[in-house]
């Protein structure tokens, strides 16, 4: 296997580590930093699928390692592995997520509460249009596989990515949120929804199959149709 | 791109499509015999319906270019938002002129 | 990191939305010759009707249901996106933007066959 080693500048460097039943590309990156070379720098915390940290590009994809078995990937036994394109590298197979979570904070992904705790629980109907929208879109773990995936992203550096517009989506459609104007406003900005060329590459390398696309959809219309009344 | 381009990209498309399959059916017409410029002239000179016609597909082709053409120099050339638009719109208004000046010629008799 | 690594860009999608850029930037670039042409017919029928007789070449029809081709991927191919847009969203893009490119294609080569 290759693994990127060095900052931007860095090169691919050769290890050989042993086939094994049942082993994931998470599993052999550690081989390499236990047995091999401890000076290597990769991240991951959960290794169940659920935190999102351990996302690399995996022979030219960007997968999470956690679970992405060896059997499935390697191509002639051989394996390349990357940091994840689109954010800049720290060292090794470590990339610096800072721009992937400012845009986050830029596309207003995080929670504005409308009411307080003195206030009844507001009753959410499952089968409501807007709830069905927003959990379809809910489950996001932040990995930025998308964010990696996506040439929008590469091409337009403001462009807030697959990421943050889906999570903008599930605020939008959420009946409890208070800020619903200034989101809209956020995400039809330049570099915002409108920006997206619907290759769907984010949907196609999701690994919670997501949509993001059209998520980033349904954007476009809410802020269309809201700039056209006036109300942005 | 934000919302306002966004608003005009696509309005411009949706007068534009309905526009281009009645210029394909003409031109599938036209070709019926080979092109003749007695033909085509006779068919638009003096012709209120093909002068508008006309007048409204060159500026929504117009405007459509000049966004296209934007968004393309903000993501393939080291042009920004501004610079960017500015090229665009000079290209945008030579096409609206040439386009302008087309309908002009075949349409008055 | 080169591009050939970045295997998204295989993916029919990403090809689509290449071919609607490509497309429309050589209908950009088309369209101000084509509204050079028919301006000929500003000075009389006769300047427009010799450029009509030289564009009988076999290389220059050839050329013309090139741009057709063009046109019609890029018009189907914008009201894909005009579809996924403003309406409730579809699965299936792929195989639409195949339909999109062969619907292109055969009224392309129609056109071509028509026109020998």
């Amino acid at each position: 296997m290759s693994l990127w080693r060095g900052g931007e500048k860095g090169r691919y460097e050769t290890y050989k580590v042993p086939l094994r039943e049942n082993q994931t590309v998470l599993d052999v990156v550690t081989f390499v930093q236990r047995h091999l070379d401890p000076t290597l720098s990769y991240r991951f915390a959960c290794r169940v699928g659920m935190c999102g940290s351990c996302a690399m590009t995996v022979n030219g994809r960007p997968r999470w390692t956690c679970r992405t078995h060896v059997s499935r990937v390697a191509t002639r036994g051989q394996l390349e592995i990357g940091p994840l394109e689109n954010l800049p590298v720290i060292k090794d197979l470590t990339t610096d997520m800072r721009p992937f979570f400012e845009k986050w904070q830029q596309a207003k992904g995080a929670f504005v509460p409308s009411q307080t705790r003195g206030d009844e629980i507001e009753r959410i109907r499952p089968d409501s249009p807007a709830r069905i929208a927003a959990d379809a879109a809910i489950e996001c773990i932040n990995c930025a596989i998308c964010y990696a995936a996506c040439d929008t992203v590469r091409w337009n550096s403001d462009y807030l990515g697959p990421a943050a517009l889906n999570r903008a989506w599930t605020l939008v459609n959420d009946v409890r949120d208070g800020a619903t104007s200034e989101r809209l406003q956020a995400v039809a900005a330049s570099g915002g929804c409108h920006a997206c060329h619907s290759h769907q590459s984010c949907q196609e390398l999701c690994p919670q199959q997501l949509n993001p696309t059209a998520s980033i959809a349904g954007l476009k219309r809410r802020t269309m149709w809201a700039y056209l009344k006036g109300e942005i | 791109m934000n919302v306002r381009l966004y608003v005009w990209q696509r309005l411009t498309a949706a007068v534009i499509a309905p526009l281009v399959l009645v210029h394909v059916v003409v031109i599938f017409y036209a070709t019926r015999k080979g092109l003749s410029a007695a033909d085509i002239l006779a068919r638009t000179r003096g012709s209120l319906t093909w002068a508008s016609f006309y007048g409204v597909f060159v500026v929504a082709a117009a405007i459509h270019a000049t966004i296209g053409v934007r968004n393309v120099l903000t993501e393939w050339s080291p042009l920004r938002d501004r610079g960017a638009g500015l090229l665009a719109s000079g290209f945008g208004v030579l096409l609206f002129l040439l386009g302008a000046r087309a309908v002009v010629a075949v349409v008055l008799p | 990191m080169t591009l050939r690594h970045l295997r998204h860009r295989h993916s029919a999608l990403w090809l689509a939305a290449l071919a609607h850029r490509l497309s429309g930037l050589a209908l950009a670039v088309f369209l101000p010759l084509h509204f050079l042409t028919l301006g000929l017919a500003i000075r009389g029928e006769a300047p427009l009707e010799s450029f009509l007789r030289w564009s009988d070449q076999p290389l220059v029809k050839l050329a013309e249901s090139a741009l057709i081709f063009l046109l019609m991927l890029h018009m189907f191919g914008g009201l894909r996106l005009l579809v996924i847009e403003n309406l409730s969203w579809r699965d299936g893009q792929k195989q639409a933007a195949t339909i999109v490119a062969g619907v292109s294609a055969a009224i392309a080569f129609f056109l071509l066959a028509r026109m020998f």
